[in-house]
């Protein structure tokens, strides 16, 4: 705890150092700003016809809403730990959300790592390889995050320190078309969200 | 009431005509049939030598009345952007435009040598105009003219911005094929993807991973324009019945749920109520509007579940222990057809919207995204694993025969109808290998590619 609050004053002053306005509130985000969206007045949907008809709808205007997920220091810590995470992911057989002996295994592992980091709280992703379609895959992946948690709350573990989330094949971790790619990216990958 | 003077022949049947025409233009957004091409008095404005022919059409460069840039670059864009959607929907067979030269150019929007052009074997030519109107105005007037009786089966003017001319094509294009085709014509619709275009990393504690976000563009991929800004991953695009709504799956809180985005509002909604555990996706539309089908984890398994648009009145469509999941309307809103690997594979079924008459439809080895036409036809559209990849198929519900309108180059998924059930927008790898948005007849000719930047995918045709 005190490392932590060491690490974010120190970075809080490097911060300071670099922009002096409103630094500590809103620490600089890790990457550049999404550029501005289209000007909303791009276009008139259609031309109108004379005669006054229906007048044209007014131009779409983008929708911007703020950006929920935060990015701040504490966050940047939790990457570095999920650089080196000591959770290890379970993979699964073409088409199947079914844990094997393996796997099994793996998690037993992990639900040890929880227990003795009885704070930390986890996502753990649902993942598919790229052969099937993409719609069918992200409830694929959503069956293989699901049994993954579930067997992690039979070890023991509080459902509540536990989310989930499924990326379908939107995410691989392997490139390539071929079995090697494709066994690694059938995963129930888990990740430290906090800690 | 039309300040450009009408000399036509038969003006006052082509008043009548042109002001009914505009009456119904009002009302071009609601969706209508097929219907055979117009009879009573329009009968005799109809191009073609018979009933059921394919008359030959020319569109030449529009006149530009201003020696101004602006208008003589609108006066040729307007041209070949009206050839591009006249041909789109094969209604007629369009005249190569690099014969057009050897034809001497209208000295006005009445006066051009359609004698010349009935030599070339035309049957209408389409004269139009372009001139300034002031403050980045255009004035846009068109005729339409039959090279035999030397008529004009119609004329319009339209007035508006000068800023995105295509847009008075696609509007002359849709009048073309409603007056002279009864057809509806698709040229002022859009089509809704996801992208990786604008090169983004996800917000989020994994490294090296690429956002996917929501976009939409003309229907002939010109107009590219961006609906979300989120910095995480979304995908499976919906346009809403009212044409002014895109509903998505966003995981922007960190896991995927249900968002509409009001396009024309900046009003952004998730009425599905997601949590970190309750997740929903694949969201689909009423066809009126009222309802949006989507798949949901909240009962311990991929399932199907309907709500009101606004997130209230949610109930259970599927009960099942496997997924679930991919809904898609039938045009009368009784029915949804869906995907569910309860047999072992993904096949689609169909299910009343009460939860009765399951049944299911396909019998092959893997398929995936139904997507129901809208009528007149009767059909499925889904990706079928045909080899290492998906092909685009249709099944013709009636009676069950399956055609197929992709063959084995690259893979082929999320195939979306156009509103008038005649095309058909899918994404596939063919070519480049990068995942493309292309468009198809849905009798499986006329392929052309609409993306070409980044990676674009799961389309969505508005209506």
């Amino acid at each position: 705890m005190s490392r932590r609050i060491f690490v974010r004053a120190v970075q809080a002053v490097l911060v300071c150092t670099v922009a002096t306005v409103s630094c500590v509130r809103n620490p600089p985000p890790v990457a550049p700003e999404p550029p501005p969206p289209p000007p909303a007045a791009e276009e008139r949907p259609g031309p109108a016809p004379r005669l006054d008809l229906e007048p044209p709808p007014p131009p779409p205007a983008p929708v911007v809403p703020p950006i929920e997920a935060d990015v701040d220091i504490v966050s940047r810590d939790l990457e570095q730990l999920n650089r080196e995470s000591p959770l290890r992911p379970v993979f699964f057989a073409y088409d199947s959300s079914n844990l094997d002996g393996p796997g099994r295994r793996v998690l037993e592992d992990n639900a040890a790592v929880l227990r003795d980091n009885p704070t930390w709280i986890i996502t753990i992703e649902g993942h598919c390889d790229e052969r099937g379609t993409a719609e069918y895959n992200l409830a694929l992946g959503e069956r293989r995050a699901l049994a993954a948690r579930q067997y992690l709350v039979e070890l023991g573990l509080q459902g509540d320190r536990l989310r989930t989330v499924s990326y379908g094949k939107e995410f691989p971790f392997a490139a390539g078309s071929d079995e090697g790619a494709w066994a690694e990216n059938r995963r129930a990958h888990l990740v430290i969200s906090d800690r | 009431m039309i300040r450009y003077p009408l000399a036509f022949r038969r003006l006052p049947v082509l008043c009548v005509t042109f002001c009914a025409g505009v009456l119904m233009l009002m009302q071009a957004r609601a969706p209508s049939a097929l219907q055979p091409p117009g009879q009573q008095s329009e009968v005799d404005l109809i191009i073609g030598d018979r009933i059921g022919a394919q008359p030959t059409f020319a569109v030449p460069d529009c006149l530009a009345v201003d020696d101004d840039q602006q208008v003589a670059e609108a006066a040729r864009t307007i041209a070949e952007v009206l050839w591009d959607d006249l041909e789109f929907e094969r209604e007629f067979r369009m005249m190569a435009r690099d014969v057009y030269d050897t034809i001497p150019r209208a000295r006005s929007l009445t006066d051009l040598p359609l004698d010349r052009w009935r030599g070339l074997g035309v049957d209408g030519v389409v004269s139009c105009e372009v001139a300034a109107a002031g403050e980045g105005q255009l004035r846009v007037t068109a005729r339409l003219f039959n090279t035999r009786s030397r008529d004009s089966a119609f004329g319009v003017e339209y007035t508006g911005s000068a800023r995105n001319v295509r847009a008075y094509a696609h509007q002359l294009s849709d009048e073309i094929h409603r007056r002279q085709r009864g057809l509806r014509g698709v040229a002022r619709t859009k089509i809704s993807f996801i992208s990786d275009r604008d090169s983004e990393s996800v917000l989020g504690l994994v490294e090296n991973r690429q956002t996917k976000e929501v976009y939409f563009a003309d229907y002939d991929g010109a107009n590219i324009r961006r609906v979300t800004v989120s910095r995480s991953l979304n995908t499976t695009p919906s346009w809403a019945p009212s044409a002014r709504a895109i509903a998505y799956t966003s995981w922007r809180r960190g896991f995927q749920d249900v968002f509409v985005s009001h396009i024309y509002e900046g009003r952004l909604e998730s009425p599905a109520g997601g949590s970190p555990n309750i997740h929903n996706w694949l969201p689909a539309w009423s066809p009126d509007g009222g309802q949006l089908a989507f798949t949901s984890n909240r009962d311990g398994n991929p399932e199907l579940y309907i709500m009101d648009a606004d997130g209230t009145n949610v109930r259970r469509l599927t009960n099942h222990p496997s997924i679930d999941t991919t809904p898609t309307w039938s045009p009368q809103g009784h029915q949804i057809a869906f995907t569910s690997d309860r047999t072992g594979s993904p096949q689609i079924y169909v299910i009343g919207v009460d939860g009765t008459g399951l049944r299911r439809i396909t019998f092959e080895s893997y398929c995936d995204r139904p997507t129901w036409s809208p009528a007149p036809y009767n059909e499925i559209a889904y990706s079928s694993r045909t080899g290492p990849g998906h092909d685009i198929k249709v099944i013709d519900i009636p009676t069950s025969e399956v055609r197929q309108l992709t063959f084995g180059l690259g893979t082929n998924e999320s195939p979306s109808y156009s509103p008038n059930g005649r095309h058909v927008a899918f994404m596939s790898t063919r070519g480049s290998g990068n995942k493309q948005i292309w468009v198809i007849g849905r009798d499986g000719r006329g392929l052309r590619r609409l993306t070409s930047e980044g990676n674009n995918e799961m389309p969505s045709w508005s209506p």
